[in-house]
């Protein structure tokens, strides 16, 4: 049967996506060094862990979808996942593989479970999902890792309360822990932390709220998807609501779980930068 | 562990991107969508005014526009993940962005987001 062996959370921060390719030189860099010098040790659990897909649990930011037709969730379904100019600049990467017949079962099995789910057999991934997939494997090494993409709101409110991308999650933890193949899983959840773009609070940035969600997300997860949206945007920042893309990833893997590794920088660009290692317990 | 009882009070500065929003900013966000494309970007660069009248943008939408004016356009409807694509035509990050609309220089607005981390 197929198992999820953990996962990882990261800020996927455009500016990262531009600093990647130059990642050896910025560790010189002062800007940049807190923030690469953070990643080794997560590269090192995924190389120890050898996943064979990676879930990758993420927002579009206006490249696959616009308001014309704006799914709450979305889940691709295709043999490849495509990136594309997003309009200011950040290098394209080479193409994600996927397992479309994983997908198949994830849909089916959260439809089951009354998430009403758009799925897409076509879709181009944004910054949300390539800058965390290069972070995590240096020099695009991703080409042995199939991928699912799972696409939530955070565009148009009303977004999905934390404690539907909670249920979400677990939803789609039982539905890859029902797979009959025998697969290693890793689940990504990309976004946040705290960070504010528009409006005349751009800039702000919380980190006391953000220290609380790096330790509570660990053990007491259920603490965090207490929040409504509104106390998120609030506490976390306008944009800082991707912090429900953390708790699917939570909502996925087991109840009880061991941190690997976690690190927390202020700033990349507007965004409090947030990276965290979870694995399950067995 | 909710935090207080103010929860619907407005957020000071921040503005939700709701169903009114969407339905009032559609123009604009679609021709913002548009500059995925470099061939978009480089049309509107030739005639801009042709271009916002192309996408049926409102008076008030293209003056924001002719005025780069980043939170008129977020009082017009405007969603910040296109409008970065509109202020990617001129080679502007969300750092640019956030000093304009703090009425900040952008070193200053970049010590602010520092001064949050210590």
């Amino acid at each position: 049967m197929a198992r999820v062996i953990g996962g990882l959370t990261t800020s996927h921060i455009p500016a990262i996506g531009n600093a990647v390719p130059h990642e050896r030189e910025l560790l010189d860099d002062p800007y940049w060094k807190p923030f690469f010098a953070a990643y080794p040790p997560a590269r090192a659990w995924l190389q120890k862990m050898k996943p064979d897909v990676a879930v990758v649990i993420y927002n579009d930011h206006g490249l696959n979808f616009f308001l014309d037709k704006l799914p709450t969730f979305a889940i691709g379904a295709a043999f490849e996942y495509k990136n594309a100019d997003e309009g200011w600049g950040i290098p394209t990467i080479p193409p994600f593989q996927g397992d479309p017949e994983l997908s198949w079962h994830i849909i089916e099995s959260l439809v089951q479970e009354e998430f009403d789910i758009t799925s897409c057999q076509e879709m181009l991934v944004d910054h949300g999902f390539t800058v965390p997939m290069s972070l995590f494997w240096p020099g695009n090494s991703y080409g042995g890792i199939k991928t699912v993409p799972v696409c939530i709101n955070t565009v148009q409110h009303p977004l999905p309360s934390p404690l539907r991308c909670f249920k979400l999650g677990q939803a789609i933890g039982r539905a890859i822990e029902s797979y009959p193949k025998d697969i290693k899983v890793v689940v990504l959840g990309t976004g946040g932390m705290s960070h504010q773009l528009d409006g005349e609070r751009a800039g702000f940035i919380n980190k006391k709220f953000d220290m609380l969600c790096l330790d509570k997300i660990v053990s007491e997860p259920e603490a965090l998807t207490k929040y409504s949206i509104h106390e998120l945007v609030r506490e976390a920042g306008a944009q800082g609501a991707e912090f429900i893309l953390w708790l699917a990833m939570r909502g996925v893997l087991h109840r009880k779980v061991t941190k690997i590794h976690s690190s927390y920088h202020v700033a990349v660009s507007n965004t409090a930068t947030g990276l965290l290692v979870l694995e399950n317990a067995a | 562990m909710s935090l207080t009882t103010d929860v619907e009070l407005p957020i000071p500065g921040t503005y939700m991107f709701d169903g009114q929003a969407a339905m009032k900013g559609y123009p604009l966000n679609k021709m913002c969508y548009s500059f995925n494309k470099a061939e978009n970007r480089e049309e509107f660069l030739k005639d801009e005014d042709a271009y916002c009248q192309k996408y049926g943008l409102t008076k008030e939408q293209h003056k924001a526009i002719r005025e780069r004016n980043v939170l008129a356009m977020i009082h017009e409807g405007g969603c910040i993940y296109y409008l970065a694509k509109f202020a990617g035509i001129f080679g502007l990050t969300v750092q640019d962005v956030g000093a304009q609309q703090t009425g900040m220089t952008v070193e200053a607005f970049k010590q602010k987001i520092k001064a949050q981390g210590e």
